[in-house]
């Protein structure tokens, strides 16, 4: 018989995963839209499944000296309207699908659905955040870069669910959201960019650029990134050429229903183009 | 199969049905609400939108295994309140009203908004409602009568 579990409490849940065989759900925006099988129908979980959007314990924001710890099934709409939320995520969250679907989607769904048009990985990718997994044996915590490992694909084994997502606290002066997509909601990026620089005295201290939806993952570049630290903010915009020339060879966007390659890749390096010149 | 209890329209119910099943295949088939629509089946139209402990929802996404414990409200239920009437009252003044299809969607829509929020701006009403799909009006209709509704029905949320 096909299991349907709806735990009382994360214990109860890792230990119905334990078995390896079945699917977890958080707010079910991606997978009941992907399983569905029509009007009056069952969707279809031929392994088992798991829900986990009710658990309270995974329900928090908690600000610590040095980072925002958010439980897995906070809502999104939750998390655009807390105070302790970092504004450009907020910015994020704001363009991702509806009002509707926001008050059952969660950034755990968002991880490990992996596409690489999701729209809070981006801003992941962008803070270097952390992913906590835990199973029925144990827990771990990754990069987020190591948590997604391909278009569509994750680490995760499948005892293990994400818990907790740590985003680290920085100082910006200057931050960007940029994505572009067919509705103001509802909609699945064509391409998206993200940005953050802090700026100090006409030294750049810190600068980090993230582009989704233009290959396989995320893109960002550290190496690149690190050689622009403790330049002059009037010598970067100098080199503003030569440094879209190095991030357009991580840019190989792909071509699909949605959007193709050459908009793809022309629409990122104008947004990088345009983030250096207002800095 | 346990049986699942939640609050419908204000009334107890309990019922055992598969905790994957849609809840707007429940509300529709067990509860003969069809009042909540199936538009595009997907999330993307706000048809099938219903409120959840007051704040809209996609019933077509939504597993009956989340009803569990929650207070849920269709157009039935939310119908013939004075909230309603405003609601109801400006889109037929405003001609937000064609097909139809959209409409207890709307109305959904606008209640969780104005629950929310008693005073939103125009920016904030097109935010409200941008899960809700209509074919017909061109939305400028609906987004006055919201304006409408908050500005008549002013007290009532
Ligand atoms: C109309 C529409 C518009 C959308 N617009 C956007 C958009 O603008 N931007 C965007 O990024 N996305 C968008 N989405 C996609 C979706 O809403 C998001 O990806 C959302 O964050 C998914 O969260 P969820 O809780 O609903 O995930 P679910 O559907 O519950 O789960 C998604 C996946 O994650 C897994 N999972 C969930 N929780 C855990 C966990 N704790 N541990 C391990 N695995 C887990 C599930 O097994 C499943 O594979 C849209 C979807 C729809 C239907
Ligand atoms: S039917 Fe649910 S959003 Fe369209
Ligand atoms: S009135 Fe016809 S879809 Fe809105």
């Amino acid at each position: 018989m096909v299991e349907h579990i709806v735990p009382a409490t994360l214990a109860e849940a890792l230990e119905a995963i334990a078995d390896g065989k079945k699917e977890v759900i958080a707010g079910g925006t991606d997978l009941m839209v992907q399983r569905r099988k029509g009007a009056g129908r069952l969707p279809d979980f031929p392994d088992g499944l798991v829900y986990l959007f009710d658990l309270d314990e995974l329900k928090y924001v908690r600000k610590t000296a040095d980072a925002l710890h958010i439980g897995a099934m906070t809502p999104l709409e939750e998390l655009l309207k807390h105070p302790h939320v970092p504004n450009l995520l907020k910015t994020i969250i704001a363009e991702m699908a509806s009002p509707a679907l926001r008050r059952v989607a969660t950034i755990a769904g968002n991880i490990a659905n992996a596409s690489p048009a999701g729209d809070s990985l981006i801003y992941l990718y962008l803070i270097d955040a952390n992913v906590k997994l835990i199973s029925a044996s144990g827990e771990r915590s990754l990069p987020i870069h190591e948590i997604i490992t391909g278009p569509k694909t994750t680490c995760l084994t499948k005892q293990e669910i994400i818990v907790e997502i740590t985003i680290p606290i920085h100082r910006f002066t200057h931050e960007r959201f940029k994505k572009i997509g067919p509705r103001r909601s509802d909609a699945i990026s064509k391409a998206s960019f993200a940005a953050a620089a802090f700026i100090e005295e006409d030294i750049i201290r810190d600068f980090r650029v993230a582009f989704g939806a233009v290959s396989a993952t995320v893109v960002r570049c550290k190496d690149i990134e690190e050689t622009l630290k403790g330049t002059r903010v009037d010598a970067l915009k100098e080199a503003s050429r030569s440094i879209i020339e190095r991030y357009a060879s991580h840019i190989r966007p792909i071509d699909d229903q949605r959007s193709n390659k050459v908009y793809r890749k022309t629409v990122s390096t104008n947004l990088l183009a345009d983030f250096i010149a207002t800095l | 199969m346990e049986s699942i209890e939640f609050v419908l329209n204000g009334k107890p119910v309990s019922i055992r049905r598969h905790p994957s099943a849609r809840l707007l295949d429940v509300l529709r088939e067990d509860f003969g609400l069809k009042g909540t629509k199936e538009g595009c089946g997907e999330g993307e139209c706000g048809a099938c939108a219903v409120l959840i402990d007051h704040r809209i929802v996609n019933s077509c996404c939504y597993p009956l295994a989340y009803a569990r414990g929650k207070r849920i409200t269709t157009i039935e239920g939310f119908a013939g309140t004075p909230r309603y009437e405003a609601i109801a009252r400006a889109m037929g003044e405003e001609g937000g009203v064609q097909c139809g299809i959209c409409t207890p969607g709307m109305i959904i829509a606008a209640e969780s908004l104005l629950d929310e929020n008693p005073k939103p701006s125009e920016e904030e009403i097109r935010v409200g409602l941008s899960g809700n799909l209509c074919r017909c009006t061109g939305y400028n209709m609906i987004v006055k009568a919201i304006r409408r509704a908050a500005k008549e029905g002013e007290g009532l949320w």
